[in-house]
């Protein structure tokens, strides 16, 4: 009973954290704002922007994660309670964009974390979050 | 007795990911450091492996608000070494893009000064009207950020007279809402008040410190790169610079509001006396060996690319430096003495690029010995008790419009 209970407001109303990996131009990251702002407006789909990595499901990602930043976002990873949802938003986050080849950046952030979904897109426009998402919920139903 | 404060990697206030350390004496902010490089993507060393066509997309990734800045002043480099004049009618788009970026970007600013100083509402209203202006910048360009419109030789689309009608309607009713803010803000004393005397960075300090943009602007220095040494075609745009004398952040939105009407009266010029003619010309591949220094004003302060060219297709060596890094040590300046709750406040009002998630602080007692772990929205919280207690019809501060 509990147990379904969860699962109904999991799925009713993820809480997100954004997370800029650092290896990114912060284009995606004005776009995940621009989400959540009065004309896309995500919060609708029970979507709530998180401040600490211990109350969200579902951390979204954006750029390419720099060695320097690597620790640091296996911690924050580590420290979302399970189940844990990682959405990889935006071509940096996917493959690195411009920045393949660079000897401080990753090719993509499923190098370190496990993914769940990918919005492609330099910058992806909001209303492919919005999809991404639900798509997501959906599959967690 | 002292204690440390460390701030980030991970801070929603800062462009990038940066760490601060702080040392404390009770609220007040004695001393402070920056750490950086948890965003350094090796850039310029990419540049050098690419061609200069590739790197006016890569150049463009620098930075995602002031995306055009980076490609602007990086092409105009490039011209320079090939000799090129670029196409008349390109420059005045290219300067429009400009224009336009800076609205969407000071809109962006003044949205998240408001939601740093307790004003939610007023964030929510300036991003609901950014919109407007990245739809403009979609039709022109295709792309509501990376709007790739610079291209050697002048820009990669044209403007057509629909377009040009649409854009001057959209004008109009940015024109107004940006007066009903101006409106909103002066009938907010609180709003005012919060802003008035954080955050000073005297006259001496921002020449000593090499400040530049709205934060130099705010100081009381005239100094605009459009102005000093005009670029494109703004040297044929009449325009004032708008500056402040408050040194304080309620200078800076005063600077930056001003930036926004005079942004809208350049574009309506702009779009007004749009020439004929062709809006790009033909660029050689290769470049001469030589060396450019090119400036160019983004919406947050005077952006530099040095660029060296050894003949061949590449550029032999690209140095960016970008306006929020010179304005890095004015920063620590406005820092110091001033108080833990005015933290967000102060880094907003150099530059907000990543602004609303929420991030951790934490703060290590010396005297006790235990540390404390606070929220954004705590601190945040803080900030606006803080507020609650300044007595704002004892401190008489207007709203300068
Ligand atoms: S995908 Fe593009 S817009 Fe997004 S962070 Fe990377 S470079 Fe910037």
């Amino acid at each position: 009973m509990i147990e379904r209970l969860v699962h109904w407001s999991r799925v009713k109303s993820p809480w997100v954290l954004h997370l800029n990996a650092g290896g990114g131009c912060n284009g995606c990251d004005i776009e995940i704002l621009a989400a959540l702002m009065p004309r896309f407006d995500l919060e609708r789909f029970g979507v709530q922007l998180k401040g600490t990595p211990r109350h969200a499901d579902v951390m979204i990602c954006t750029g390419a994660i720099t060695l320097q930043n690597r620790d640091r976002v296996l911690r924050i990873y580590e420290q979302v309670p399970d189940p844990k949802f990682v959405v990889a938003a935006g071509a940096c986050a996917m493959a690195g964009c411009v920045y393949r080849g660079s000897y401080h950046t990753l090719v993509g952030i499923d190098q370190l974390l496990p993914v769940n979904a990918y919005v492609p897109g330099c910058p992806f426009r909001p209303a492919a979050l919005i999809d991404a998402v639900v798509k997501l919920l959906n599959s967690v139903k | 007795m002292e204690y440390k404060v460390s701030l980030g990697p991970q801070h929603p206030a800062l462009h990038e990911a940066v760490s601060l350390r702080m040392t404390l004496d009770g609220e007040v902010i004695r001393d402070a450091d920056l750490k950086l490089g948890y965003s350094h993507r090796g850039i310029e060393k990419l540049a050098e492996e690419r061609s200069y066509i590739q790197n006016i997309y890569l150049t463009e990734r620098i930075c995602g608000i002031c995306s055009h800045s980076h490609t602007t002043c990086f092409t105009q480099g490039v011209e320079q070494l090939m000799e090129l004049v670029p196409a008349r009618r390109g420059l005045f788009i290219r300067t429009l893009i400009a224009e336009l970026e800076r609205v969407h970007s000071h809109l962006l600013w003044l949205g998240v000064a408001g939601q740093e100083a307790g004003f939610e509402s007023f964030f929510m209203y300036t991003w609901r009207d950014r919109e407007v202006v990245l739809d403009i910048l979609e039709w022109i360009s295709g792309n509501r950020v990376h709007y790739a419109m610079n291209i050697f030789g002048g820009v990669r689309r044209d403007i057509d007279e629909l377009q040009r009608k649409k854009i001057l309607d959209s004008l109009d009713l940015l024109k107004k809402r940006t007066d009903y803010y101006l409106n909103l803000a002066a009938s907010e004393p609180t709003f005012v008040g919060r802003l008035a005397g954080v955050g000073k960075l005297s006259r001496e300090d921002a020449i000593a410190l090499c400040a530049v943009g709205p934060t130099l602007r705010a100081s009381g220095i005239a100094s605009d790169v459009r102005k000093d040494d005009p670029y494109a075609v703004y040297g044929e745009i009449p325009f004032e610079v708008a500056t402040a004398d408050s040194c304080d952040v309620l200078g800076r939105a005063v600077v930056r509001v001003k930036e926004l009407i005079s942004s809208y009266a350049m574009i309506e010029f702009l779009l007004k006396n749009l020439p004929e003619g062709p809006f790009k010309v033909k660029a050689p591949r290769k470049v001469k060996p030589n060396e450019v220094y090119s400036r160019y004003e983004a919406p947050r302060g005077e952006n530099v690319h040095y660029i060296k060219s050894n003949g061949s297709d590449k550029p032999e060596r690209l140095k960016v430096r970008a306006p929020t890094l010179a304005n890095y040590p004015a920063t620590i300046a406005m820092l110091k003495k001033g108080f833990i709750a005015d933290i967000p406040l102060i880094f907003a009002a150099i530059d907000p690029c990543i602004c609303c998630a929420e991030r951790l602080v934490q703060l290590d007692d010396a005297r006790r010995g235990d540390s404390r772990v606070l929220s954004f929205s705590q601190l945040r919280s803080m900030a606006n008790e803080r507020a609650k207690k300044i007595d704002f019809k004892k401190r008489k501060i207007a709203w300068p419009f």
